[in-house]
């Protein structure tokens, strides 16, 4: 019993899920059974890839002791580099490739001058922020490019399927992407010198990782993620937005840091970002249904967020300082 | 006297204008334990950081097994058999002791460019036999190195470097900031080193600690050798002197 506790208090994403439990059943109770209809589920099975695959490039970036402010305008620029080509003719598999070059190239370059100059993260990306929206709105030449009608296949990304159409096909992709990352960072040697660079730098350095390699391959990965999250959206709505995205740079470290990710590095976990993401949504969500106004929402994830990283440190804390034999 | 298993001439180093290590020329043999003693800034760190691959030589030579090498990175050294353990850069808390062990050389079923999935069986049995092999008996492979004490934590250095058969091991201050208990430990772990065939290095500030382990010792002073004599042959009281 004890042991089983101690692993319960060392897994913060294990007390978001209990959480996120709690949550589904008080919005459940709060809108007299709105919430989990099909309706509804579907309708936040359909939202959470996208925040969900940001969130799980920042998480794998920010467990390799680095940070990325530039996903949301990321998010923005990949569609709208993609939408540019399709309005001039070019179909779409060279179209949605050139926008996911062109995130990871950004990516590239966010790891480069973080590595190259020495300096934070937060610093490049910041400005890579700024960079990336403004280019989106350029070439969007301020007016969203039409999308030609049938050039998407949204068959193979946004279409309902599964019992009840449940799904999104979205959804799927989102659900292989975390796995694929899940593994690549649990169970690959690349996943070992990810937390090891984030966890204590001199001493993976020191023992022949290529830290600065791994890092750059982190940031291109996220960056990535987002311009295909955001590729999602685009292909959900039908129309890309030159503000699509804002402000969901910091949602998506809300939903790391609320799954356990350490803002130190070297801690946390996707399904903890995840679960972060997916949190974020349902309360989205729980408060529109339960007829609060939505002005609140910041207000919860802003406590939220705060909550989640106090308790952890004290769980972590907690469960360090229980002894037992294993 | 058998071959020396390092043989480092006329290594020449430059900090901007600071000429670190001054034409130093070492011959270490295998299977003894030196000692490297020397006040900060005495060159002993340059010195060590050029053996293990972190900072390459401006002018000079390293053989190793009669061998002339250039590392230009630690894993060169690695795979060289010179493994280097520092107070606290060589383990990562947040991560288990099996990985730990493994860093940079784990263990995978396959590979695609270099990268594949994790013997975790296979590192988990091998770390227990290393860290049994060193005597040092810990609850199990899965506890984060954060939870270990000082001590402890040095142990599964030591253990990792007999793990992967290194020749010469240099311990860089192991017992800075331990308890006496751990230190003892630690300096236990170093005397083992000599009955394992491996050649060590060890550092420090704590003349008595070297005296206790070490048969020769080196004493550096800025950027040169300044003394270099079997334990027997000299005192703490004569090395203080020519520092």
């Amino acid at each position: 019993m004890k042991r089983l506790m101690k692993i319960y208090l060392e897994k913060p994403e294990l007390a978001a899920v209990v959480f996120l439990l709690l949550l589904l059943l008080v919005f459940q109770i709060r809108s007299n059974g709105v919430f989990l209809n099909t309706q509804n589920v579907r309708g936040m099975l359909g939202l959470l890839p996208e925040m969900g695959l940001v969130a799980i490039g920042v998480t794998l970036l920010m467990i390799c002791g680095e940070f990325d402010l530039s996903v949301g305008s990321v998010f923005a620029l990949t569609p709208m580099t993609m939408a540019v080509m399709l309005a001039a003719g070019v179909p779409f598999a060279p179209a949605f490739a050139a926008g996911l070059a062109i995130a990871a190239l950004i990516g590239f370059f966010n790891g480069f001058i973080t590595i190259r100059f020495a300096i934070p993260s937060f610093i490049t990306t910041l400005g890579m922020l700024f960079i990336a929206r403004s280019l989106t709105v350029v070439i969007s030449g301020g007016f969203p490019p039409v999308i030609p009608a049938n050039a998407l296949p949204k068959w193979l990304f946004t279409i309902y399927v599964g019992p009840g159409d449940l799904f999104r096909m979205s959804f799927f992709w989102f659900v292989a992407v975390a796995i694929l990352v899940t593994v690549l960072l649990s169970r690959t040697n690349f996943g070992n010198w990810v937390r090891a660079t984030g966890g204590f730098l001199p001493a993976a350095q020191s023992m022949g990782i290529p830290t600065a390699r791994v890092k750059v391959a982190c940031f291109m990965i996220c960056s990535v993620l987002a311009g295909f999250a955001g590729t999602i959206q685009v292909m959900r709505l039908g129309a890309p937005l030159p503000s699509i995205g804002e402000g969901l740079e910091l949602q998506a470290v809300s939903a790391a840091v609320i799954g356990g990710a350490s803002l130190a590095g070297g801690i946390g976990t996707i399904f903890g970002g995840i679960i972060g993401a997916a949190l974020i949504r349902v309360i989205d969500n729980g408060l529109v249904l339960s007829q609060v106004d939505a002005n609140w929402f910041k207000m919860a994830i802003g406590f939220l967020t705060i909550f989640a990283v106090v308790m952890n440190a004290w769980l972590r804390k907690r469960g360090r300082a229980m002894k037992v034999e294993t | 006297m058998a071959a020396p298993i390092i043989a480092i001439k006329g290594l020449q180093k430059w900090y901007s204008g600071v000429h670190a290590l001054k034409n130093v020329t070492l011959d270490i043999y295998p299977d003894e334990a030196l000692g490297l003693v020397g006040d900060n800034g005495a060159g002993k760190s340059t010195l060590i950081n050029i053996l293990s691959g972190t900072q390459k030589p401006d002018g000079g030579e390293i053989r190793i097994e009669g061998e002339p090498v250039r590392f230009s990175n630690p894993r060169d050294a690695m795979d060289r058999g010179i493994e280097t353990i520092y107070q606290y850069n060589s383990m990562v808390p947040t991560m288990t002791i099996a990985r730990n062990v493994f860093i940079g050389r784990e263990p995978v079923k396959g590979s695609v460019f270099g990268i594949g999935i994790l013997d975790q069986k296979r590192m988990r049995d091998e770390s227990v036999k290393a860290i049994a092999d060193v005597d040092l008996h810990l609850r199990s492979p899965d506890a984060l190195v954060g939870e270990l004490s000082g001590g402890q934590r040095q142990g599964v250095a030591i253990a990792r470097a007999m793990h992967f058969k290194s020749k010469v091991m240099i311990l860089d201050e192991p017992t800075n900031h331990l308890s006496v208990k751990e230190t003892r430990k630690v300096i236990g772990f170093v005397r083992a080193l000599k009955a394992q065939n491996i050649t060590s290095v060890f550092i420090s500030h704590n003349m008595h600690h070297v005296f206790e382990c070490c048969d020769r010792v080196v004493a550096m002073a800025r950027g040169e050798i300044v003394l270099d004599k079997r334990i027997g042959e000299t005192s703490i009281e004569e090395i203080h002197e020519v520092l």
